[in-house]
Order: C-alpha cells, then sequence, then structure tokens
C-alpha cells in the first residue's frame, strides 16, 4: 500500500495543489486536508504548503497556526508524524513553536522569485534522507518575507545538533542569518525551508528534478518503518 | 444624522432643480438625453448610475463606431472556435477536449500613476474577475507596462509601485506572471501604461452569462464589503485628462485586498462546479450601477434592489456613493430559491460574505429602493447599453507627412568591427532591451506548476491538462511604429505577437487588444485611433485570428502631451503537446542557425535610432502573407521535432535576438553575416517577418525543404560552439558573454536599485 500524505489547505494557500502533485510524482497517494476540519485522515505525514494563509496580513503563518487542523499536526509532530512546512508552511511551523527562530521581510524590501541553489548539511532528517550531506540542490525559490533570524544562542544550538539541513549557495536571496534555508527540529521529522523543492519535480515545469528526493525519503522511510 | 433623500416621487415633484452633471462628468446634452430618457429629470442616484455608465471608460462612446469593425470584419477561422464573442466580459475560444480559453486585456493607467501600488494591484484584481466571471478558473496573468524615460524622478516614483502592486497582489492571488513587457518613451512620463491580461480556462458546459433572467430569482452580492474607494473611478479619473490644477484624485483609485479575491476565485469555483447560479457579473467600474444595469439589460428582464441591504465597510455611505464605489472583490450573481441555501454554504465554507439584494423579476424596469423609498426606476438598457455614441472629428495630422520624411539618415551608421560591437552592447544594455529580471524576478512565475514558458521567453506557456494542452499568450505594441504610421503600427504589433506565439511551437488562435490613446476630442489622437483600429482589423481577417474582446483607454494625456498611439495586442495560441514547445536557448555544440525571413534597411522607429533621439521615417514593412508562412513554418516545425530554439527577430534587430539566444543559453556561437548586406543593416534592421531557428545538423535539410516549399527564403547564419566565448560574428567582433551579460543584466539593478 503507497503512502499517504496529507496536504493542508488553508484559505490562501496557493502551492497545496503543487504539493500534491509532487506527493503523486515522488508516488504517494496526496490526501487533501482541510484548515476547518481537525480530522487528519490517518495520513503516514502532512505538508503544509505555500502561500498567503488568511492573507498573512498579520505576522505571516500567524493565524494559520490556530486553525482546528492545526491543534492536530501539531500533537502528531510531537509524537513523530513526519511534517514539511514550505515557504508559509515554514512561516506555520516557526508561529507553532515546532521550529525556532521566525521569519521577516527580505533585507532587499522585494519579494524575490528565481532559480536558488542549496546546499544539503543534513541529510537524516524524514524529508532529506534520499540526498547526500553536502549534495548541491537547485529548486525554485520565491518569498516577500523569507528571511530567517533567531538569536544567537538559538543559532549556535541549531548548527551545534546539525538542525540547519539547508543553507543558501553563492548569493544569500534574503538576508537569511547564516544564510539558513530550512532547519529541522531535535527528533528531524519536521522540517521548514523557503525554497519551494515542489516546484522541482518535473523537467517541463521546473529548473531540475532536485525537489522529488524531500517526497521519496519521507516515502521510503514510511514503506520501511 | 437623517440625509436628504432624492426619491422618484421627489423628481417628479421638482422637475427644475439644478443638477451637479457637469461635476459628475457628463455634457449638457447627454443630462439632456437622460432626461428624454426618464420623461422627468433623474433622481440623484440615477444620475449617479448614468454618469459612470456613461463614461467613456464603460460606454466606449468615442470608440464604438470604430471597434465595429472588429464585428465586421470576422476571418472564417472564427465561427469554428469563438464559443463567445465580443460584448461578454471576456470571449471564449474552443481549444479541443470540451475545454475553451477565455483572455482579456485591460488597461489601469491612470489610477496606477496617482497610486501606482494599489492601481497595477487593483488592475489585476478586475482583470481576473472578468475572467472568473465567464465561468473560468484564472491561470495566468502579464502585464504589460510603459513607462517616461528610465532615468526620470518620476518613472522612479510609480515603476517600483507598480511592478510591486502587480506582485503583491498577483502573487497573493496565486497566479503565475508568465510575460509582459516593459518599454520607455517620454511621452508616457506623464502617463504610464499599466495593461493587465488574464487567462482562465473553462469546461464548455460551465460557461457563465452576465444575464439576470427568471422571475423570482435571488440577486445575491458577494465578496468583499462595500466601501467609499473608487467612487467615479471611471468617470472622473480614467475618462479625462490629468492637469496640475484640481483636485487630488487619490480618493477615486481603489484599494485591493487579494485574499479576499482569492477565497472569491475559489467560492466561484465550487458554485460553478455545482451549477448553482444563472449568470454571474464581477462588480469593476461602476461598481453596483453596472452589474445591476447590465445584468437585467442582457436578461431582457426587469430587477428590484433593496440597496440599503448591501454589506458596509462604512455605515455613512449615501446611496449614491454605493452606487458608484468601485470597491473589489465583489461578484453580484443570480441564483434560482431552489439553490440559495446551497450557494450560501459554498460562501459560508471560503468566509464569503453573500447577501441577497434584489430580485428578478419581469417589469422590464431596474428599481432600487432605499429604507422604503423607491430612488431608481429606469429602463435598463438606457443606462447600459443606450449611451451616447459620438463620431468624434478626426483628420490625418498636419505633421505626419513631415513625420514620415524625417527618415533617420542622421542617425550614425556602425561600421567597423569595433564599432558594430559597441553598437550592439549600447542596445543590448537599453532599458527596452535590458533584462527585465528585475521587474519579473518579483512576480511568481511557477505557482500552479504548470508554467513551461515564461518571460523573457517569446510567449508564456501553461499547461491546461494532465495530457499537455498547452496554451500560449503574448503580448506586445510598438508606440514609436504608431506614431510614424498607426494603421502599420497596428499591424505590426498584431504581427509580432502571433510570431511570438508561434516561435514558441504554438498556433495562433485569437486575438484581445488594449487601446491606449491620448484625448478622442484631439482630431490628430482620433485619426491614430481610427487608423490602428482600422489596420488592426484588416490585419486579424488577413491573419486568420479573430478579435475576441478588448479595452479602450482614452485621455492618456497630460496637457497637450499625447501618448504615443500605444495599441497593446495580446495572441493567445494553442499546442497540442507542451512537451513540443520551442524555447529561446540553443543548446548544443553544431546546431546551426537559420534566419528565416527578408532583411531590409528599415531604421524607422527603430531602437537604434530611438537611442540616437530620432523619432521618423516609417516603420517596418508589414508583409502578413509572410508572417502566416513563417508562423507556419515554426509551428510544423515545432510539431515534427525539427528545433531546439528559435527566437523572433523584432526591437533591436538580429543582433539583440542572438544576443538574448547566446545569454538564455550561456553558450556562445559563431555568426557568419550574409554577404553583400551592410552589417549594421543585417544585425540592427528592425525588418519584421524574421525569426532565428535552430536546427541540429540531423534535421536541416528537412527544415529548408519546409521553407523551401513555401517559398520563404532561409538563411544559414552560424552554428553554436561552445568553443567560442560569447557571440563571435565573423570579420567583424566578438562580444563575449560577460560583457553581454553586464550589459543586459546590469542596467535594471543600476537604475532601480
Amino acid at each position: 500500500m503507497s503512502a499517504r500524505i496529507g496536504v493542508v489547505t488553508f484559505p490562501g494557500s496557493l502551492d497545496d495543489q503543487d504539493a500534491a502533485r509532487a506527493v503523486r510524482i515522488a508516488g504517494a497517494e496526496a490526501v487533501s486536508l482541510w484548515h476547518g476540519d481537525a480530522d487528519l485522515k490517518g495520513v503516514d505525514a502532512v505538508v503544509l504548503p505555500g502561500g498567503f494563509s488568511y492573507g498573512d496580513y498579520l505576522r505571516c503563518g500567524a493565524i494559520a497556526r490556530f486553525a482546528p487542523v492545526m491543534q492536530n499536526v501539531i500533537d502528531a509532530a510531537r509524537g513523530g508524524l513526519p511534517v514539511l512546512g514550505i515557504c508559509n508552511g515554514f512561516q506555520v511551523l516557526c508561529e507553532s513553536h515546532l521550529l525556532p527562530g521566525a521569519l521577516i521581510r527580505n533585507d532587499v524590501r522585494k519579494f524575490v522569485c528565481r532559480d536558488q541553489w542549496l546546499r544539503v548539511e543534513n541529510a537524516n532528517t524524514a524529508w532529506t534522507s534520499d540526498y547526500a550531506e553536502g549534495q548541491e540542490i537547485l529548486i525554485p525559490l520565491k518569498n516577500g518575507e523569507g528571511g530567517f533570524v533567531a538569536d544567537d544562542r538559538t543559532l549556535d544550538e541549531l548548527e551545534g545538533e546539525g538542525r540547519v539541513v539547508f543553507r543558501y549557495l553563492h548569493d544569500n536571496p534574503n538576508g537569511s542569518y547564516r544564510d539558513i534555508a530550512g532547519i529541522t527540529n531535535e527528533r528531524g521529522n519536521v522540517v521548514g525551508l523557503m525554497p519551494h523543492p515542489e516546484h522541482a519535480v518535473e523537467r517541463l515545469t521546473g529548473p531540475s528534478l532536485d525537489g522529488v528526493g524531500f517526497f521519496s525519503s519521507v516515502i521510503s522511510q514510511l514503506v520501511d518503518a | 444624522m437623517t440625509r436628504q433623500i432624492d426619491s422618484v416621487k421627489d423628481a417628479e415633484t421638482t422637475p427644475d432643480v439644478t443638477q451637479p452633471f457637469a461635476e459628475l462628468g457628463l455634457k449638457a446634452d447627454e443630462y439632456t438625453q437622460i432626461r428624454e430618457h426618464l420623461g422627468r429629470r433623474p433622481t440623484s442616484s440615477e444620475l449617479a448610475m448614468y454618469s459612470v455608465m456613461w463614461s467613456e471608460h464603460c460606454s466606449y462612446k468615442s470608440s464604438k463606431v470604430h471597434l465595429r469593425q472588429f464585428g465586421e470584419k470576422v476571418p472564417p477561422e472564427a465561427e469554428d472556435i469563438l464559443l463567445v464573442g465580443m460584448g461578454e466580459n471576456a470571449g471564449v475560444v474552443d481549444v479541443g477536449g470540451g475545454l475553451a480559453v477565455t483572455f482579456k486585456i485591460e488597461s489601469h493607467n491612470h489610477p496606477s500613476y496617482v497610486e501606482p501600488y494599489q492601481g497595477a494591484a487593483t488592475g489585476i484584481g478586475g482583470i481576473v474577475r472578468d475572467i472568473l466571471t465567464m465561468g473560468a478558473r484564472p491561470v495566468a496573468v502579464m502585464d504589460p507596462l510603459r513607462f517616461g524615460p528610465a532615468d526620470a524622478p518620476d518613472t522612479h516614483r510609480v515603476l517600483p509601485g507598480i511592478v510591486a502592486g502587480i506582485g503583491g497582489y498577483g502573487n497573493c492571488l496565486g497566479l503565475p506572471n508568465i510575460g509582459g513587457e516593459v518599454v520607455f518613451d517620454e511621452t508616457y512620463l506623464g502617463n504610464p501604461l499599466v495593461n493587465a491580461l488574464c487567462v482562465g480556462v473553462v469546461p464548455h458546459d460551465r460557461i457563465q452569462l452576465s444575464a439576470a433572467t427568471g422571475a423570482g430569482n435571488h440577486v445575491i452580492l458577494f465578496g468583499a464589503k462595500t466601501g467609499g474607494d473608487g467612487i467615479g473611478g471611471v468617470s472622473v479619473l480614467a475618462s479625462e485628462t490629468f492637469d496640475d490644477e484640481g483636485p487630488s484624485k487619490r480618493p477615486s483609485v481603489q484599494v485591493g485586498d487579494p485574499f479576499a479575491e482569492k477565497v472569491l476565485i475559489e467560492a466561484c469555483q465550487e458554485l460553478f462546479d455545482q451549477q448553482l447560479v444563472v449568470g454571474i457579473q464581477d462588480l469593476g467600474g461602476a461598481g453596483i450601477s453596472c452589474a445591476t444595469s447590465e445584468m437585467a439589460s442582457n436578461g431582457d428582464s426587469g430587477m428590484h434592489v433593496w440597496l440599503d441591504r448591501v454589506p458596509l465597510r462604512d455605515s455613512t455611505l449615501a446611496p449614491e456613493e454605493i452606487l458608484m464605489s468601485e470597491s473589489q472583490e465583489r461578484m453580484c450573481a443570480v441564483v434560482a430559491p431552489d439553490k440559495l441555501d446551497a450557494f450560501m454554504a459554498v460562501c459560508r465554507k471560503w468566509d464569503v460574505e453573500a447577501v441577497v439584494i434584489g430580485e428578478v423579476n419581469d417589469s422590464g424596469r431596474l428599481t432600487i429602493e432605499w429604507h422604503g423609498a423607491q430612488i431608481v426606476d429606469v429602463p435598463p438598457k438606457t443606462v447600459a447599453h443606450d449611451g451616447p455614441v459620438y463620431e468624434r472629428p478626426f483628420a490625418r495630422p498636419q505633421w505626419q507627412d513631415a513625420l514620415q520624411a524625417d527618415v533617420p539618415t542622421s542617425v550614425p551608421r556602425p561600421a567597423s568591427g569595433d564599432e558594430l560591437r559597441s553598437a550592439l552592447l549600447r542596445l543590448v544594455a537599453s532599458p527596452n532591451l535590458a533584462s527585465k529580471a528585475w521587474v519579473t524576478d518579483q512576480y511568481d512565475r511557477y505557482v500552479m506548476g504548470n508554467t513551461v514558458l515564461a518571460q523573457p521567453e517569446d510567449s508564456g506557456i501553461v499547461r491546461i491538462t494532465d495530457d499537455g494542452l498547452g496554451v500560449a499568450i503574448s503580448t506586445d505594441g510598438n508606440g514609436r511604429y504608431g506614431k510614424l504610421d498607426p494603421y502599420a503600427g497596428a499591424q505590426l504589433a498584431l504581427a509580432e505577437a502571433y510570431r511570438n506565439v508561434a516561435t514558441t511551437g504554438a498556433k495562433p488562435l485569437a486575438v484581445t487588444n488594449c487601446l491606449n490613446f491620448g484625448s478622442p476630442e484631439d482630431t490628430d489622437v482620433m485619426w491614430q485611433f481610427a487608423e490602428t483600429a482600422r489596420g488592426l482589423a484588416d490585419a486579424c481577417l488577413q491573419l486568420g485570428v479573430p478579435v475576441t474582446g478588448g479595452n479602450v483607454s482614452f485621455y492618456n494625456q497630460t496637457g497637450e502631451t499625447a501618448i504615443l498611439p500605444t495599441p497593446i495586442i495580446g495572441v493567445l495560441g494553442v499546442i497540442d503537446d507542451v512537451a513540443r514547445r520551442t524555447p529561446m536557448a540553443w543548446e548544443a555544440d553544431g546546431e546551426a542557425l537559420w534566419l528565416v525571413g527578408d532583411t531590409a534597411d528599415e531604421f524607422g522607429g527603430s531602437e537604434w535610432a530611438h537611442l540616437h533621439g530620432h523619432l521618423g521615417g516609417l516603420p517596418p514593412a508589414v508583409d502578413l502573407d509572410r508572417e502566416r508562412q513563417i508562423a507556419e513554418i515554426a509551428v510544423a516545425a515545432s510539431r515534427d521535432g525539427l528545433l531546439t530554439a528559435a527566437h523572433d527577430v523584432s526591437v533591436g534587430g538580429l543582433g539583440v535576438t542572438l544576443a538574448e539566444m547566446a545569454l538564455r543559453s550561456g553558450k556562445g556561437a559563431r555568426i557568419f553575416l550574409p554577404d553583400g548586406i551592410d552589417p549594421c543593416v543585417a544585425l540592427f534592421s528592425e525588418s519584421a517577418g524574421r525569426i532565428v531557428f535552430v536546427v541540429p545538423r540531423s534535421e536541416e535539410v528537412r527544415f529548408t525543404d519546409m521553407c523551401t516549399a513555401r517559398g520563404v527564403p532561409a538563411a544559414r547564419i552560424g552554428v553554436v560552439d561552445s568553443g567560442v566565448d560569447g557571440l563571435e560574428v565573423q570579420d567583424a567582433f566578438t562580444a563575449p558573454l560577460d560583457e553581454l551579460r553586464t550589459a543586459s543584466e546590469g542596467t535594471f539593478p543600476s537604475l532601480f536599485g
């Protein structure tokens, strides 16, 4: 039986269909989860997609964390359920305190959409096991508030515990501290990043196929388990 | 506080009240016409409605007599593909497989000058709702933009705000922005152009129309609350020229809420899927006045509206203001009583506010009441369709002959290798031709995961079905060509958009247009407009691509200075398998570069002349038969797998085309210019009807046979060679990739930070 991966739709989610397509391309079943419905439908993993949940007129992700579905996502994540937050989803994970730090307006004061090189710093998380440590991957990036910030102690802790999962290569696009593009929790089941791996899963529509590994990683772990 | 209400009864009993029709933008004879329609003076609410609906922007009163040609010169191809033609909110084109595509382009020029961010943002919002109204899911947007000189202070005020507004709104809607243009010319300094195009996909059986039918059906207003923003946007803002005097027009600009529009899009998809609406109309220009009068008029029905039920952001708004407000993110639907509960359930799911504000009836009248008082009682057609029609006088400008006689002989012609090389670098770095990444990197081109090609490719292509059916869109328009010869300028704009779509491998199908001009009250401008409409209609007929709809923007004029006549033409094409699309970057060593078409000495209106401050002579010659032939070659060669890349030759000439291909590819090429032609002409002339095709060696014979069969000249002008750094033009110069890149990519960041 193939793995079932849930994709949450909040009002204002934009890349939810794209995340579901990536899940299917990687060989799993995509299950649509609705923000107002607490039921996780027994999924094996959850993706919080990109977009502007509730318009993001307050801090990005600040309202989404209170959605009925999120309480169960938060509890399940603490219990080890693999959760991937992409862009707005990463912001929701930070607001939910599943991941430390915060995302602020890009230092360039503009929305940035471009193909971004990343280095995989940790290939032991639920979502990166199909990569090699140090591997360089090309993934689209598109956000206005993608600057990752945290206090020095938190940053040192993240670095010390190997919880920085991705770093921007060449040119930091948004002023993220220490070029951090994505991080994980202590257990390695929750990963958040600003770039969009779901947009690098088809030759026709993406700059590479480097995003497939996110989804294949979690699928192979679910199958092994 | 009680407010004096001017009811229908009051209008009957006080016929001699002086009314502020002039302040609302109505002429004296128009006011008389309204009185004749009603057989009495209008109430203040009726006057408000007529003033916005009879504005130039809504009624097309100056352009109508010219636009009729699009309905008269209809190519036979239209019968096969047009499901909905002009007159509805947007035209609908059959693309096969039970699917249709709807697309339209509209202007938001005046609001964007007054308030760049919100003006541009709500331009996206408005065009997206037009597409949504047809029953479609919007799938992509693009924005053709025009600004004053790139180094002018006011350009630095409006450009960053406009780009941020387009991104801020479009990105939040989740619609990929897949193309567009950014062009600078001093005539746009006081009148920047912000045109917005949206394309949507709709199954045939889901196409919606904006007619109110079925007595007893509910009229529902849903979406955002109504506020005091945008009051008189179409009349006092979009239908007058700017001047230095006069009050600030900022309150006439609407304020956008993209999140409200995003949930409106999703709610509408469910309403359409569940077949819950009888008719639907978006609220844009002229707000509730437009939606109610047009729907009743289109349905040949009557309608009664309880205006006091409209949800308000500002409870102090007067009925006249509510009728005129252009608050964004609102829609109006006609719903049968047995579907009301299901309709409301969908709206609740998406947190979209919905209120029954009226009812369809058989009265043949549009009646509106406000807390029990009848404030409007009109035949809806007189508001929506029977507005004034003007035969504006026009005449060929006296200066036109002198302008055409002023051929660019004074413009220097580079001859030596060094001169040619620096001319190429100067063109590549010019604001009109430089990389637009600074702009387009602020737009999301990835969202929806179906973008196959996006700017800077010749056209944007999005996949619309899982089995690879795609649509291609390009917009083009060259105001300099239009100034030199508006008839030819319109045809060249169409030819370029048509060629761009074909270059990417898609078959051009249909046309939308946004005609941007100065004041129609100026006989010179009106002549430019008449010639443009005639040129475009003739060319559409000849190329076999029907006009499906469009928009006219007049009064792009500050004082005596009108903008260049700027028709922006959007062409829609279809490609059966997006995997066959032709990108612009060559791939591998040994691929041959074939220039198809003729090159003549044509510098009138060219970018090279523009860089020397010269505008005169004639634009490049138009040959629509040739355009059709090379488009056929581009589409057939793509389908047969003969190409790795292609790029059209237009502004800046062949040199710029090759430089753009090299930059996109990252690989160099050896170029050999044909003998017997001045290298300056070969590299920088802007002759139309040309495409550079990149053909692998194994396919060259088949490719040249294809050209020979159509009698189209093809010249082998180069070979891809990664051993060469950049472009090596034999016996002339080498332009290394790094230098080309610095020239192309440095311009916008150094201008705009």
